[in-house]
């Protein structure tokens, strides 16, 4: 058992809850027919649209999460034009954050 | 004033070899870069260890006048520039071969060209 | 030959044998490759060994120190002399606590290595290579001299840079290479600098010597500087991160594995110098805000780039510099508490976040290289636009994949949580800002690698890869990692009391470590 400053952590009473909610789930699945095989209700659907053939169906990687990138298109714009790639400016970002860190200490010292 | 100038050749040796890294795209010059650097840290490192009308830390038999250990030069800034050489020599050896390969691969040495990894 | 004797001797003894077994491997390598690889396994088998033999004790019975070349090992100060003037290495909690990560993983990459670059040529240089890696990790964590630790510091960053440019025949391969050979040459060389600056005020490098006499000048607030910006670039806090993606994509999985713990060694090495060198000077709320800072916007770059990667080590890679963003946080802020009252409590749960976050991520962190390489391995792409559905024939690393990103994301019961609970709960009291955007880079971490699952792994199967998940001795590798996440999250009470408690309390405790060199 953890301690942590606002209480505790234990992974083994969190393994029994899961244990016993995972048996009833089964139990309550118990009470159903066993001899449905599928059917209609089974295949995907897609809001009455045909359904693509097995290649084109699977969701593309790129494609996932067009609506959060569209939304934050401002930050990413501003995020992606800093990484180029270039090993000048990796040096460039290590100097000038060096400097920026010795401005810092030396305004802390005097104050 | 005299025995400040070694350390403001490295001062200036470490802002050339920057400025070589920050500046130059050819991946031939930023190699040339890193190698002023290190160079100007060593310097750096074994004007440490200078005395005044001071003999190398090397003699059994001292010349007449010097004494140990006050008469001779600090020993321990010499064997940690040795190491630092050593070093920098098996560095640039690598970022030279990897140099070589890059330019078999891009057909460029240009840095702002060999960025097929970027974002 | 008896037990004292060799726990006198292991951190020496540790650093040793892998030292010279790499030079023994490409002798070896001439005569037969079984034999090779057999010996690599059997001298990593008994490093880890020796490295959890060695680690209880120091965690039962404090520092252990080694001095080079002595004739009685711990006699640190000679008889005429005030200061140390041998080597000394110097194993506290934090130490022994490395020592432990680097020897697991290394265990780990070297099982996988076995069948990942079978088809490849030159590999005697590969597994001599990975033995000096494991060389430099732990003799940058066993040092207790400030250029002993530049020394092991090169050897890590060559040994990695010839091995991220081991696939040779990749023009990107080079490239990465290329770029983080250059950043760990500037690195050392400011290192090296700043080094080069407290040993002409000070006359000494031994860093307990160093700890005694620091007397806070202005030339020690630049050698601070320029030693944390040095160091915080080689681990990859956000203002400088921009090699680790461009060298972890391209180098080959097991050694991405290890270039994670390459880059934790480093955050070691910026633990070690905040807290042992300079622990005592008014730096350190200073330096403790720079570091909470750092944190902040590792984890929040980190992760809002990873989210749209189509490399699946591109994506995985942004999502190191993320969580190395918790480790920077947590310890921060303990370094930010570490005058205060407040330290015993919040300070040190804070710390002890951190610390375990980084073992934990070297676990969890090395399974999901491992298993991107594995998919690497079956399809010979790592875009994720080009795959689907591999968890038809690749079970076991389905399985592992899962492990490895319910972990990350922090979802209990894994082990990913308990750390990042104690850093959630811990960072709160500093500011609640902090906590709220750790548990927000959480959630996004869990989004980019459920895209990484339904990409990967579900639906349906390709036409034109073969049936049958990875060799065994691939899978047998990442197992080693997966029964240490499975432990760790079964029994994060006991590994905190027992593991952590004691490497936190040694780093924030930087009287003892001064007295076990310098004496009272």
């Amino acid at each position: 058992m953890l301690r942590t400053p606002g209480g505790y952590w234990d992974p083994l009473i969190w393994l029994l809850v899961f244990v016993v909610a995972i048996l009833i789930v089964y139990i309550i699945r118990a009470f159903g027919r066993s001899d449905y095989k599928g059917g209609e209700q089974t295949k995907p659907f897609l809001s009455g649209m045909d359904v693509p053939d097995e290649d084109a169906l699977h969701i593309r990687a790129g494609n996932i999460y067009w609506g959060f990138m569209r939304a934050l298109e401002g930050y990413y714009d501003v995020l992606r034009k800093y990484h180029t790639g270039i090993v000048n400016d990796y040096v460039a970002w290590f100097v000038g954050i060096s400097a920026i860190l010795l401005v810092v200490f030396f305004i802390v010292g005097v104050i | 004033m005299i025995y400040n100038i070694p350390y403001m050749a490295s001062a200036i040796l470490v802002i050339v070899g920057l400025y070589a890294v920050l500046f130059k795209r050819n991946l031939i010059k930023i190699a040339i870069g890193i190698t002023v650097l290190e160079s100007g840290v060593n310097l750096f490192l074994i004007t440490l260890g200078y005395r005044e009308n001071a003999v190398a830390p090397i003699y059994t038999n001292l010349p007449e006048g010097t004494s140990i250990p006050e008469g001779m030069t600090l020993p321990v800034p010499q064997a940690l520039t040795l190491t630092s050489i050593v070093i920098g020599v098996a560095v640039l050896a690598l970022i030279l071969s990897f140099a070589v390969k890059i330019y078999q691969h891009y057909g460029t040495l240009d840095s702002r060209e060999v960025r097929r990894l970027r974002e | 030959m008896n037990m004292s004797y060799v726990l006198l001797h292991a951190p020496a003894l540790l650093i040793a044998i892998p030292l010279f077994a790499a030079f023994l491997t490409p002798i070896i390598d001439r005569f037969s490759k079984r034999v090779r690889n057999i010996f690599v396994l059997a001298v990593l088998i008994i490093e880890e060994i020796l490295m959890i033999i060695f680690a209880w004790d120091v965690f039962t019975n404090g520092i252990h120190v080694y001095t080079m070349g002595a004739p009685n090992p711990t006699s640190t100060v000679p008889l005429q002399s005030a200061v140390p003037v041998r080597i000394v290495l110097e194993v506290d909690g934090m130490s022994a606590f490395m020592g432990l990560i680097s020897t697991t993983v290394s265990l780990a990459a070297g099982f996988y290595s076995i069948a990942f670059v079978r088809k490849e040529t030159g590999q005697g240089k590969f597994y001599t290579l990975l033995l000096l890696m494991l060389v430099g990790m732990l003799g940058m964590e066993f040092t207790g001299d400030m250029f002993n630790l530049f020394v092991f510091f090169e050897i890590l960053s060559i040994a990695s840079a010839a091995l991220v440019a081991y696939r040779s025949y990749y023009g990107d391969a080079v490239e990465g290479a290329f770029k983080y050979l250059i950043i760990s040459s500037i690195a050392g060389s400011i290192v090296l600098f700043a080094i080069a600056i407290l040993y002409g005020q000070y006359g000494v490098l031994n860093i307990a010597a160093l700890a005694k006499a620091m007397k806070s000048t202005t030339l020690d607030m630049i050698a601070l500087v320029l030693l944390i910006s040095a160091f915080a670039m080689k681990c990859g806090s956000v203002p400088m991160h921009f090699w680790i993606p461009d060298s972890y994509t391209v180098a080959p999985a097991s050694i991405t594995a290890m270039l994670v713990v390459a880059s934790q060694a480093s955050l070691y090495a910026l633990f070690r110098i905040c807290f042992s060198l300079y622990g005592n000077t008014s730096y350190v709320a200073t330096s403790g805000a720079i570091l909470i800072l750092f944190g902040l916007l590792s984890m929040f770059i980190g992760v809002t780039m990873a989210i749209p990667q189509k490399d699946i080590k591109r994506l995985m890679s942004y999502h190191a510099i993320s969580q190395t963003g918790y480790m920077l946080l947590g310890v921060g802020a303990g370094l930010y508490l570490l005058g205060n009252p407040d330290f015993s409590t919040h300070g040190m749960a804070a710390m002890e976040g951190g610390i375990f976050h980084i073992f934990n991520h070297a676990l969890y962190k090395g399974l999901l290289f491992l298993t991107a390489g594995a998919i690497f391995y079956k399809t010979k792409t790592r875009n994720l636009n080009e795959i689907r559905g591999l968890a038809h024939s690749m079970k076991f690393t389905t399985i592992f994949f899962l492990i490895g990103a319910f972990s990350i994301a922090g979802l209990p019961p894994f082990n990913g949580f308990a750390s990042k609970l104690l850093i959630y709960e811990s960072v709160y009291h500093v500011n609640p800002i902090l906590s709220i955007i750790a548990m927000l880079v959480s959630i996004l971490t869990l989004a980019s690698f459920m895209k990484v699952f339904h990409s990967a792994f579900m639906g349906p199967p390709m036409k034109d890869v073969e049936k049958g998940d990875v060799p065994k001795s691939m899978l047998f590798g990442m197992m080693v990692l997966t029964a240490g996440i499975i432990l760790f999250s079964i029994i994060p009470g006991w590994v905190v009391g027992h593991i952590v408690h004691p490497a936190a309390q040694s780093l924030a405790n930087q009287s003892a470590y001064i007295r076990a060199v310098m004496g009272d």
